[in-house]
């Protein structure tokens, strides 16, 4: 290869840039679509899909990480967005339980909530089935006692959980034939 | 919150740089317990350091059965790796009983030995805490201290340490790899975890700056039998009240070798030498298994609200010695 003047210094760590603490421009990948938005770094993501990009699905409950009202996935997997700093999911995907249908056709386990009644206040069902769906992928849903200890993340504040279980499995065993 | 800057780091050395140019600024890695502290003013850096990027997330095994696992594998994928569970099923059972399925997603090996306690009065700035403000005082001391700890506690600090992976690693012999500008080291996992004496804001005998880059796991045959044992106050996604990861070789139903830790208990990950020196030699069962708790927890210094904690931790050792003796670990 040509030297094209001085040899880059190998050994030299990177400059890193910093952005913020002011608003900077984050771009991101929210159920498939590419979306530019104007934040401060502190900004989580729970925050930036409701109040920027208006997807109101997934809730704020505790905001501290212990209720999982919050729960998105981030590169297919579950994860807290309320303890996830928006600007950090640049280059991965998100998806929220807007983006869990397709078109007018709900989520087998978004129709398996409505069927078994798996809520009654329903403000931490989307949280419920972002973490039911990530649940079944996981491949821990083998048992009642095992569905509720790898669901345990998720507080149900109206106690619907007999339900849940009964949403879960159904979704479980379709999938698997049964 | 208040405001912060952003820097994403793209390699090990620029990432120690950036921190140890800039003492106001810190790592960010799942952020399980940063996020949730800066939230509540705890911590305050003005610029976050993103080290999630790094290529520090493999699991490598060791030709001689010990594993080097990256500072930035997160729990799930370390918990259901086949090698962690078939030779070091403490450490697996550990990791599962550990958080939520989102926060094991979220949270890093790296993260979760430089997580911070869960001390209602560290966690509440307008609290007296000498770990948040040294000399502060310590509002736990005569307040509500039931989950506090009763083992390497000091008359500054009474907060009992969080992990359950970091109580597996401290009976593995684990081993820290950290690096800094002066270049890599590494610092025994026991060695890692500082008791809080007269210096409880000093956690771990890190240098500003310095980056935890993996946690080596030495081979250790025993391991294949071990336990995690948890106990709790629900059943799942709490913080123990006592735990204890055990491991035991047998000869004939004497005690060849032993590696015992509590959780739970004490104000740092807790190596339960005084119970291993008990157990050698000795025949396994409930008669030796008993006098080695006791006399783990013959110094124990407890309060009226966590005095219980003594006698759930005796009960906890001996279970699990018990549960590996018997069934070489599995579920207990």
């Amino acid at each position: 290869m040509a030297d094209k003047g001085a040899p880059i210094p190998v050994t030299q760590p990177a400059i890193l840039e910093t952005r913020g603490p002011g608003s900077v421009k984050v771009d991101l990948d929210v159920n498939g679509v590419s979306r530019v938005v104007h934040l401060e770094p502190r900004v989580s993501l729970l925050d930036a899909l409701r109040e920027q990009m208006a997807l109101t699905g997934s809730k704020k409950g505790c905001d501290q990480g212990t209720c999982g009202a919050c729960t998105v996935w981030v590169d297919g997997r579950r994860v807290l967005s309320c303890l996830t700093l928006a600007i950090s999911c640049e280059g991965r995907e998100v998806t929220t339980i807007e983006g869990l249908a397709e078109g007018d056709e709900l989520h087998p386990m978004q129709r398996a909530f409505l069927e078994h009644d798996a809520f009654q206040c329903g403000y931490c069902t989307p949280g419920q089935i972002m973490s039911a769906v990530a649940l079944l992928n996981e491949g821990h849903a083998g048992t009642d006692g095992e569905i509720a200890e790898w669901m345990s993340g998720n507080i149900c504040r109206c106690a619907a959980y007999p339900l849940i279980r009964s949403a879960i499995r159904e979704v479980r065993d379709r999938k698997t034939g049964q | 919150m208040r405001a912060i800057g952003y820097t994403r780091a793209t390699d090990v050395h620029s990432a120690v740089e950036a921190v140890t140019s800039d003492p106001g600024s810190s790592f960010l890695a799942g952020g399980t317990t940063e996020v949730d502290l800066l939230r509540l003013d705890v911590l305050r850096p003005h610029r976050l350091v993103d080290i999630n990027r790094l290529p520090l997330t493999g699991i490598e095994e060791r030709a001689d059965g010990g594993l080097l696992i990256g500072a930035l594998a997160r729990m799930s994928e370390v918990a259901e790796d086949p090698a962690v569970v078939e030779r070091f099923p403490m450490l697996s059972q550990a990791l599962l009983l550990g958080a939520s399925a989102q926060l094991r997603h979220m949270a890093s090996m790296g993260g979760n030995l430089m997580q911070r306690v869960r001390c209602a009065y560290y966690r509440d700035p307008e609290s007296a805490c000498n770990k948040r403000v040294p000399g502060s005082g310590c509002s736990a001391l005569e307040g509500v201290h039931r989950g506090h700890a009763i083992l390497g506690t000091s008359e500054h600090c009474i907060a009992t340490h969080p992990s359950d992976l970091a109580v597996a690693l401290v009976a593995l012999d684990a081993v820290v790899h950290v690096e800094g500008m002066d270049g890599a080291r590494s610092i025994p996992v026991d060695d890692f975890f500082l008791l809080p004496g007269d210096t409880p804001e000093r956690e771990h005998p890190l240098t500003p700056g310095e980056l935890i880059t993996a946690i080596e796991v030495p081979a250790l045959p025993m391991a294949r039998r071990s336990l995690y044992l948890k106990v709790r106050d629900r059943e799942s996604y709490e913080f123990a009240l006592a735990s204890a990861a055990a491991a035991l070789a047998l000869e004939d139903g004497v005690i060849r070798e032993v590696r015992l830790a509590l959780g739970g208990v004490a104000t740092k990950p807790w190596r339960a030498r005084r119970a291993e020196d008990v157990l050698m030699g000795e025949r396994a069962g409930d008669a030796a298994f008993t006098r080695a708790a006791t006399a783990e927890l013959a110094p124990a210094t407890t309060r009226p609200m966590n005095a219980f904690k003594a006698e759930l931790a005796r009960r906890t050792l001996v279970r699990a010695l018990r549960t590996v003796a018997t069934t070489g670990g599995g579920t207990a």
